[in-house]
């Protein structure tokens, strides 16, 4: 078994043995193999790189954003559309979510479904309540006349925060897969990967999320 | 105590199990985190609606506040830090931000010097009367 994870390039390892301490008690703890990382540092740092190749998807779109900006075609700017109050509200609950998913981790490792079923609700309730509140705002804004057909600043904007939207509404399928795969096969070590997968997964959301409201909304209402 | 059970190590990086006893002090790190993110995200709200200070500078100020709370949420949140087990993390991480870099700013330059060269003969008039 332990010449499957041999295969793994060498220095995805890290310092990751070595901090374990010894190879006997990695062995008892975790199916551990003698040489290599732990599967669930591979699976980390994988699941990582497909979280930096997202980044900077989205960093493509942020670029075609910043270089449309101004390209408003007569039509409404950021300043005219952007609502602080409703954005604020926004970034508190996802702010809020991304606290409750790290709980619901720290629940799924020690084994506490109170911790662990109590916080992905959370953790759902308010990444539902985020895209609800999106939604709301671009039906708004397309009804006003202020649709991704209107001008090349709001064709971009749709993209870029409308492609953020559909991540968190993905993820909170994931959420939902979560909850129902514990549920039904309880914390094994494969299903606490995947766990830690979707924790990372909603924590990147939020990162990306810090950099929409900052430099799309809040720089888009700053006085120039 | 039996000793196959490893100690705790105060940082917890992506890979690492916890134990019953790590709870409190797990859960401590993220409320730091919810904090620290806070205060951020409050002054750059308060920042961008200010007349406190000079106006141009605004935007460069929300671009530092913003990197900052990166940096808070990835430390507090996804555990990237400095520790010797997570130097392949943040390798990864620092090329796609190479990547992002070269995107944005290699963008932004090249599409606003192109919108200086090839702009309209009239708004070129404009600009030099």
């Amino acid at each position: 078994m332990s010449a499957g994870v041999d295969t793994y390039p060498g220095g995805v390892a890290g310092g990751g043995l070595t901090r374990v301490g010894g190879h006997a008690h990695a062995a008892a703890l975790t199916e551990e193999p003698e040489h290599g990382a732990s599967k669930r540092i591979v699976v980390a740092y994988g699941f990582w790189i497909f979280l930096i190749s997202d980044i900077i998807l989205f960093s493509a779109l942020f670029a075609t954003y910043a270089v449309l900006t101004d390209a408003t075609a007569g039509g409404p700017s950021g300043r005219d559309l952007f609502e602080l109050p409703t954005v604020a509200v926004e970034t508190a609950c996802l702010l809020l979510s991304t606290v409750f998913c790290g709980f619901a981790g720290i629940g799924a490792q020690v084994r506490r479904n109170a911790l662990y079923y109590g916080s992905m609700a959370a953790t759902f309730v308010l990444g539902a309540t985020f895209v609800a509140i999106e939604l709301h705002e671009f039906a708004t804004m397309i009804e006003a006349g202020a649709g991704p057909s209107r001008s090349a600043f709001l064709s971009a904007f749709f993209a870029l925060i409308g492609c953020h939207g559909l991540h968190v509404t993905a993820g909170l399928l994931w959420l939902l897969t979560m909850m129902a795969q514990v549920y039904a096969k309880g914390y094994r070590a494969d299903i606490r990967r995947r766990l830690l997968c979707f924790a990372l997964f909603w924590h990147t959301l939020d990162i990306i999320w810090v950099a929409l409201f900052s430099l799309v909304y809040l720089v888009g209402v700053a006085p120039r | 105590m039996n000793k196959s059970i490893p100690e705790s190590h105060g940082d917890v990086a992506p890979g690492d199990e916890l134990g019953p006893a790590d709870v409190p002090h797990a859960i401590r790190g993220y409320l730091v985190g919810l904090a620290l993110a806070t205060l951020l995200t409050c002054v750059s709200f308060y920042i961008a609606r200010t007349e406190l200070v000079w106006q141009p500078s605004i935007p460069i100020a929300l671009s530092v506040l913003a990197l900052a709370q990166m940096g808070v949420h990835l430390v507090f949140f996804l555990h990237i830090t400095s520790g010797p087990d997570n130097v392949n993390n943040v390798m990864a991480l620092a090329f796609g931000l190479l990547i992002v870099v070269l995107l944005v700013f290699g963008s932004l330059w090249i599409m606003l010097h192109l919108d200086h060269n090839v702009m309209p003969m009239e708004r070129l008039m404009q600009m030099q009367r």
